[in-house]
């Protein structure tokens, strides 16, 4: 086990150089002179030009840079911001749990909704069932999500009134974050509706983000479940009289579940993709609306940084789902 | 006379081969029509071809008009509508229906530039690992990793922020974070065939190495890209909407239906006819796309076939 986990890391290696020479690169290959560029429209004096140029390293040999680069991200320096002055990493750190809960939520709802539907349609083969659950979870996938955001803002925020617009949490409620989990910081801080308020807020931002992972699982899930539903064991164990509960539930489900895992790990960078387009629509203070803002502020630090720790994040969830998915799975290890 | 046996055996194998490819057309095609979705998707995939091109005739008004004494009219069913703006209009007074039937060529012309790009480059790309392996197959196959180790919509809007916003921009982005999907398909397949009989024949008989990559081993391989092909298409319209409605793809006034939903947003709670239509229109097109790829899956897998 702890040779097949060396193993992942060590083929890890490669992308990660790999993934920092293109955000290294990424500065360097805007048009034009990175400190013109970062200075914006005011213009810049030739001196402080020079030493802005110096400031940065850029008047180095290029793979001077890049030793310098890697050096600081080793000591944990991923730049510092040019519109506030502050650490990359700590703006990062701060949004991540953010966007983290949301889509942590997100992933819970496309699982127990997607395994439930793919299963469902897999047992009723051939029903008006599967055909409308199938239909839906297609549409589900061709979902433009930034517009399905937008229409159940119309009708449940404007129309109804029944969930609030934007944000984590209403503004009435103030403490201090201990997990940075919204619903469990308010929870924690015992104060009269405020856990209420947090849910209220992650509600259709939850559903917005779990819509595709929604669609794609159930649509792997019935796949699978139907391979399964067609193989001798699960013959012979209706025919030796088990219900049909246990036999979908224990002997077919079971052999599903190593597709449908596969699934759900795959679905971690179409997360964070879609986290993008739900952060900016609800202004969701997480990491996905932080790197809009830095684009279209020109901060171009913050993009470079931000995108070397997204990255990041989303390798070192993909080495967990791998290592998951030999703990449940032996015969991967071997391989 | 010593000449025309030779000639006349050609035109049979030519004739035969003609019959073959009709067969086998015919036989895709009885498994294609049997997924009733796949043929509506493919009916309206060709009505919104025919909107896309005969646009100006379909158009009651030009996409750019501003009809300054009506803006934000409803729809024509709704109060205050009017059937001069079946659909309403926008906060600049332009007529709604006229922007989604011109905004129909940009999703499609995105659609089609996105995937033969990615095809292309994907496919070479793919081609050449495969077929070389060593150390080219391991370059090749790494600089894809690490392009699919970024989320897919970030690494475009990152690569739009280096080029500047524009729609050519979005597409080449879309086209670079979506053809490693193509280059690892291309070389599974390349992998899977390279040392097949006809293949060694084919080296035997002297083919050279571009004649064997690209007329030999590739026909063979191409039933999973062209799936792949139709889902990127669905998936390329989406990417470049979305970019649109970050604000980096193709910018106003351009019709595209992303833009015109960024441009709607602020309006969200006034106006639901801003925000809805070009969603749906969005909607319609990717869903009938991946109706239609569905379709292609289940009638090139093998494997599916009468499952």
């Amino acid at each position: 086990m702890l040779r097949y986990i060396l193993n992942k890391i060590a083929l890890i290696i490669p992308t990660f150089i790999g993934i920092t020479i293109l955000a290294f690169g990424f500065v360097r290959i805007l048009p034009g002179d990175p400190v013109l560029v970062l200075a914006g429209e005011r213009g810049i004096s030739p001196e402080r030009h020079a030493e802005l140029l110096h400031q940065f390293g850029f008047d180095l040999p290029i793979w001077q840079q890049y030793w310098i680069y890697l050096s600081n991200i080793a000591h944990g320096d991923f730049g510092i911001s040019f519109t506030t002055k502050t650490p990359v990493l700590r703006d990062f750190l701060v949004r991540f749990p953010a966007t983290l809960e949301l889509a942590f939520f997100a992933m819970i709802f496309a699982i127990i909704l997607g395994v439930g539907l793919g299963i469902l349609a897999a047992v009723r083969r051939g029903s008006w069932f599967e055909q409308l659950s199938m239909g839906t979870a297609l549409v589900g996938y061709s979902m433009p999500i930034f517009w399905w955001g937008l229409l159940l803002i119309i009708l449940f925020s404007g129309m109804l009134h029944w969930t609030p617009v934007s944000g984590r949490i209403d503004l009435l409620y103030f403490f201090k974050p201990v997990t940075g989990f919204m619903t469990v910081d308010a929870l924690i801080s015992g104060q009269k509706g405020a856990f209420r308020s947090a849910v209220s807020h992650l509600i259709l931002p939850t559903i917005v983000l779990g819509t595709i992972p929604l669609a794609v699982i159930a649509r792997q899930t019935r796949s699978a479940m139907l391979e399964v539903l067609g193989e001798d064991y699960v013959r012979t164990a209706r025919a030796k009289g088990l219900s049909p509960s246990r036999v979908i539930g224990i002997h077919a489900f079971r052999n599903a579940l190593i597709p449908v895992v596969t699934t759900i790990g795959l679905q971690i960078g179409t997360l964070m993709a879609g986290a993008i387009l739900t952060e900016s629509i609800f202004s969701w203070p997480g990491i996905g609306k932080w790197m809009i803002d830095a684009i279209s502020k020109r901060d171009y630090f913050t993009v470079q940084g931000g995108l070397l720790l997204i990255a990041l994040s989303v390798m070192a969830v993909n080495l967990i789902v791998d290592v998951l998915y030999a703990v449940i799975n032996p015969r991967i290890r071997v391989q | 006379m010593t000449n025309e046996a030779p000639a006349a055996a050609e035109a049979a194998t030519l004739v035969k081969s003609e019959d073959a490819r009709l067969q086998r057309f015919s036989e895709f095609w009885y498994y294609f029509s049997i997924n009733k979705g796949a043929v509506a998707g493919l009916v309206v995939f060709a009505l919104l071809v025919l909107m896309a091109i005969f646009a100006p005739l379909l158009a009651p008004h030009s996409p750019d008009d501003q009809f300054r004494q009506s803006f934000l009219t409803p729809p024509a069913w709704q109060d205050g509508g009017s059937w001069q703006f079946v659909l309403g209009t926008d906060a600049v007074g332009r007529d709604m229906l006229s922007r989604l039937i011109y905004g129909a060529r940009f999703s499609l012309a995105i659609g089609f530039v996105v995937v033969i790009t990615a095809l292309v480059s994907g496919v070479i790309l793919g081609l050449l690992a495969g077929y070389c392996r060593g150390w080219v197959d391991t370059f090749i196959m790494r600089v894809m990793d690490i392009i699919l180790a970024f989320p897919s919509l970030l690494l475009a809007l990152v690569l739009v922020a280096i080029l500047g916003p524009g729609l050519v921009n979005a597409m080449l982005a879309i086209a670079f974070v979506l053809q490693p999907h193509f280059a690892r398909l291309t070389r599974a397949a390349v992998m899977a065939e390279k040392n097949r009989e006809y293949v060694v024949s084919a080296k035997v008989a002297g083919a050279g190495h571009i004649r064997l990559m690209f007329s030999t081993i590739l026909p063979n391989c191409l039933a999973p890209l062209i799936v792949q092909a139709t889902l990127s298409f669905s998936n390329a319209i989406l990417e470049a909407s979305a970019l649109g409605f970050l604000g980096m793809g193709a910018q106003p006034p351009t019709p595209e239906w992303g833009t015109m939903l960024a441009e709607a947003r602020e309006f969200i709670l006034r106006a639901w006819w801003v925000v809805t239509f070009p969603g749906l229109a969005i909607l319609i097109t990717v869903f009938a796309i991946n109706l239609i790829g569905d379709g292609l899956r289940d009638a090139l897998d093998p494997k599916l076939k009468r499952s």
